[in-house]
């Protein structure tokens, strides 16, 4: 069995494609490689739709936590608190077992017990509620003078806000927010590792990672091969952050462009 | 039944059939099985306040060996910080403690067992003569517990002593010149201008990063789930599942949702007070340092 024929059998098993059944002996680093890779798949689709998601829904908790408004400025800060101040892990559990009772009452919660909607959603709130942190401090951060100077052209509070607070705040945020990107796909290897079950076998690297780690009683290959795939993904989230970044800052003169510092976190 | 015992008595507790709802919840919580529940949240904060000394050693001899001018030690040191931060999160947990627990009983199925003719990995298994099992596969239970409660602790405290290391090392360095410049006026040695100038001036450069890292470390102890120690997480599923009147006195539904509420409200607690604890420590460290911080005080009190 050559090492093609293993990717078209495996390549794509997490989402349920290919051979039915894992390989239970005779493991090739091949099949390693190509499951655990194909369990990426998931963490990416956690990953990127919960970021897509969370960025809008951060910038609303953002504005809100800045608002005038005692209620709406209270609602959004226990909001952040709430899913900033409890392990992530918790929150899948709670987020699951809630759902699971809901389940009995309500039918439509069916779909919410399966991992690729219910962590979905604790995802997209997790990140939300980190992303609208960053965007606060970045809209506490914007320059006096830019605000008094569009009051000075005239500008309506609308056309103030699209044309200077909010590309001044999405530029000074932008660093952190590429960490807390890097940090959310991290954050999904989780998913699996919680309360959400797989079904038929169909997990994320994680998951596989783990099957050939206790299959094989050797930690040293899938767990490299994983930590591998991670850089790789860091990698290019931080490029395409990267480009997003100097599409933010190009009207400035080089040396005031803020630029790109990695910062990781372990755990959320 | 076994559920009849329990470690705080209450009179009406002999008949739990019969109770009403406040009475029944009083008498449930406080059976022997919860005990174990409570005694693991012991086991969390006992946790936290071993790694965190430890882990803060850890970063303080990283960000040493970082700082040091032999290349070896400066190497390693730069290394520790480098391959730590840079390993996705609980991968690493994973790989370290079945690491760990292989290089131990490799190192010592080579000291005494000497003779041994068998290779140790086996195709997929790893197999270590009898004497070299960590723990004894005799040993009592607790034992055993212990041994993974020590293998989680060593773990957390390396991790998260990488991290520390990095801040540590900002924070050397976050140390204004002048002080040390002026140090080196006086002649002192790079040692004495390290212990007397440098490590008493840096913990308020260090403090933000370090509480910020504390908050992480909370939010990290869910993970001696996966350390295969019967945590929180461990009781609380256990304990919540729903339960049949054949095996309990006190048969319930699922009740998990409701156990994973209290954790959740734990950590935030947890949080809260950590957060207004490490705020004034920060007012402490300010005072009277030549920072935009320490500043702002002097011109809040004249």
């Amino acid at each position: 069995m050559t090492c093609l024929d293993i990717i078209a059998d495996y390549g794509l098993r997490s989402i349920g494609i290919g051979e039915r059944l894992l390989p239970r002996k005779d493991f090739t680093l091949c099949h390693q490689i190509t499951l655990i890779g194909s369990g990426m798949i998931w963490n990416i689709y956690f990953g990127t739709l919960a970021l897509l998601g969370g960025f809008f829904f951060s910038m609303v908790l953002a504005l809100g936590k800045a608002s005038e408004h005692p209620l709406l400025r209270r609602t959004c800060n226990w909001f952040i608190f709430i899913f900033r101040g409890s392990p992530l892990f918790i929150q899948f559990f709670f987020a699951y077992f809630a759902f699971v009772s809901l389940k009995g009452t309500f039918s439509i919660f069916t779909s919410f017990t399966s991992a690729w909607l219910g962590a979905l959603i604790v995802l997209f709130c997790n990140t939300a509620a980190y992303s609208a942190e960053i965007f606060y401090g970045a809209l506490k951060a914007i320059p006096r003078g830019d605000i008094d100077a569009a009051d000075a052209y005239g500008l309506s509070r609308w056309s103030r806000f699209k044309k200077i607070i909010w590309p001044t705040m999405l530029r000074l945020g932008w660093p952190a927010y590429t960490n807390e990107a890097i940090f959310l796909f991290h954050a999904t290897t989780l998913v699996y590792f919680s309360a959400f079950p797989t079904w038929q076998q169909r997990g994320d690297a994680l998951y596989y990672a783990r099957y050939f780690a206790d299959k094989t009683f050797n930690p040293f290959v899938p767990y490299p091969i994983l930590a591998g795939y991670f850089i790789i993904l860091t990698l290019i989230v931080i490029w395409i952050f990267g480009l997003m970044n100097q599409r933010l800052n190009r009207h400035l003169p080089q040396d005031r462009r803020i630029s790109l510092k990695l910062r990781l976190n372990l755990i959320r | 039944m076994e559920e009849l015992k329990r470690f705080l008595i209450f009179s009406f507790c002999s008949e739990p059939e019969t109770l009403g709802n406040l009475q029944w919840l009083s008498c449930y919580l406080t059976t022997i099985k919860h005990s174990e529940l409570y005694k693991s949240v012991f086991v969390v904060l006992l946790l936290l306040a071993i790694t965190a000394p430890v882990s803060l050693m850890f970063g303080f001899g990283g960000a040493m060996a970082a700082r040091s001018r032999i290349w070896v030690i400066n190497g390693f040191g730069r290394l520790y910080i480098a391959i730590v931060r840079g390993v996705p999160d609980i991968a690493f947990f994973m790989f370290f403690v079945i690491a760990l627990d292989q290089a131990l009983e490799w190192l010592r199925h080579h000291t005494l067992c000497p003779d041994w003719s068998d290779a140790i990995w086996q195709g997929n298994d790893f197999v270590v003569c009898p004497e070299a099992k960590m723990p004894l596969s005799a040993a009592s239970q607790w034992v055993h517990n212990s041994y993974s409660f020590a293998l989680a602790i060593l773990t957390f405290s390396i991790v998260f002593g990488a991290f520390a290391a990095n801040v540590l090392f900002g924070a050397m360095r976050a140390v204004p010149g002048a002080q040390i410049e002026t140090a080196d006026a006086y002649g002192m040695t790079r040692r004495q201008t390290f212990w007397r100038i440098i490590v008493p001036q840096m913990w308020v450069y260090a403090l933000p990063g370090l509480s910020n890292l504390w908050m992480i470390l909370i939010k990290a102890t869910p993970l001696l789930f996966l350390l295969g120690i019967e945590d929180i997480v461990y009781w609380a599923r256990e304990l919540g599942g729903s339960k049949t009147a054949k095996f309990t006195s006190y048969p319930h539904g699922d009740l998990r949702m409701w156990y994973f509420l209290a954790l959740l409200v734990f950590y935030l607690a947890f949080t809260r007070i950590s957060e207004i604890v490490l705020d004034r420590l920060m007012a402490r460290l300010t005072f009277g340092q030549a920072i935009t911080g320490g500043d702002s005080q002097r011109a809040g009190k004249t």
